[in-house]
């Protein structure tokens, strides 16, 4: 077995996974915190403004990391969506349920901020074009996520339904992506992409990408704690549950 | 892998396959009732209706606003810059990005003479973003350059 089948068969251990997360999640709390926080900084006080949108510019610093997780969560759901599917790993379920809350608000910011960026330099908080519809659409596929796992007693049944509107949801993410590209949108096109240089210079664009890393990191950190929270009271019942309580409880691990 | 996880593969794959292809052919299906607004080409050459609320863009000619000498008219030109353009009348406020060379939608109503009425008027900015010292001092005349031989913004 390769090392990566391996890793993946280990996955299927809740009790594994949260053994080893522990300190994961620590490390990226402290970096996503420290990296938002010089990346904001950065780029709401010592960036320079817009030459043409002033200082309304510097909401891409929240604008476009949002926006970017959003899509990049729902992807990760619908991978997840297809381990569940294909595979039955309980863990893949847990993390649909624990990422859709975390996608929804996110994406919740990324359409927020979009407004308030609208608002001063198109001129309204919103329009009815590709990428905000498709975006807006994502919007109600994480909610849909939740609601369906509401409406299904059955955990089991709940998390297979919920995985395949995860998958199919996935068709979504290219749409928005390349929504600018396809059809003609208030939206402008990206400022990024592997293949050509930034649109910007580097001292507004370095500060974007510290923030987008660091708002990856919190993120991650936000969906591994639930996750560990999750799998405890999922296997509430077991002995090496009890166990860990019963250290925590003495104070002997973190 | 074994056979039910494999036959579990294949239908999660028909899935994703089969709903990527229904909205491909939906969108395809929709295509230009996608788009948020006509460009210029469409505009002149009669695709776009008059008398209907409709949705127009392009980027304002350099030179072509004419303000009303009182109140808040204003008129301008509308192109491509690729020999489409159009006539915009609009009363009311413009957006602080409003410009000449600037990439402008506007909201309303080809009236008979081909004018576009409108009631609307959005800004659309552009991906890049710069310093304005970058921009140099001639914020206007810089916009009012000749720009690059295509206007992917508003080419239909």
């Amino acid at each position: 077995m390769g090392r990566l089948a391996a890793f993946a068969h280990r996955l299927g251990s809740p009790r594994w996974f949260f053994d080893i997360t522990g300190p994961w999640l620590v490390v990226l709390s402290v970096i996503g915190i420290a990296l938002v926080t010089v990346g904001s900084v950065w780029g709401l006080v010592f960036a320079p403004e817009d030459y043409q949108q002033g200082n309304s510019f510097r909401i891409i610093y929240v604008h476009v990391p949002t926006a970017h997780l959003a899509e990049a969560l729902y992807l990760a759901m619908g991978a997840a969506g297809v381990v569940l599917l294909v595979w039955r790993m309980k863990l893949a379920d847990m993390f649909i349920a624990v990422t859709a809350p975390v996608g929804m608000a996110i994406t919740g910011v990324a359409l927020l901020t979009g407004a308030i960026w609208g608002k001063p330099t198109w001129g309204a908080w919103w329009v009815w074009d590709a990428r905000t519809t498709s975006v807006l659409v994502l919007f109600f596929l994480y909610v849909g996520l939740m609601a369906l796992r509401q409406a299904i007693p059955a955990r089991e049944q709940a998390g297979r339904a919920v995985a395949v509107l995860a998958v199919v949801g996935t068709v979504n993410v290219p749409i928005i992506k390349y929504s600018v590209d396809w059809w003609l949108t208030l939206h402008q096109p990206s400022s990024f992409s592997l293949t050509e240089p930034p649109t910007m210079p580097a001292q507004m664009w370095l500060p974007l990408l510290v923030n987008v890393v660091g708002f990856y990191c919190l993120v991650a950190a936000v969906v591994l704690a639930g996750l560990r929270n999750e799998i405890l009271e999922r296997e509430s019942g077991t002995a090496w549950v009890r166990d860990w309580l019963a250290r925590k409880l003495r104070g002997s691990v973190a | 892998m074994n056979t039910q996880r494999r036959n579990r593969l294949v239908a999660t794959v028909f899935l994703l396959g089969g709903t990527a292809i229904t909205a491909a052919l939906v969108l395809t299906a929709l295509e230009e009732n996608v788009n948020l607004f006509y460009p210029p080409e469409r505009v002149v050459n009669g695709d776009a209706p008059t008398g209907v609320t409709i949705r127009a863009g392009g980027m304002v000619v350099c030179g072509s606003v004419a303000h009303d000498a009182s109140g808040l008219g204003v008129s301008f030109v509308l192109t491509d810059y690729q020999g489409s353009d159009f006539m915009v009348r609009h009363v009311g406020i413009l957006p602080d990005l409003f410009r000449e060379g600037q990439g402008i939608l506007v909201t309303g109503q080809l009236d008979s003479g081909r004018v576009f009425r409108a009631s609307e008027v959005l800004a659309k900015h552009d991906e890049n973003y710069m310093p304005p010292e970058m921009a140099g001092i001639g914020i206007e005349a810089e916009a009012c350059d000749p720009p690059d031989s295509t206007e992917p913004a508003f080419a239909s």
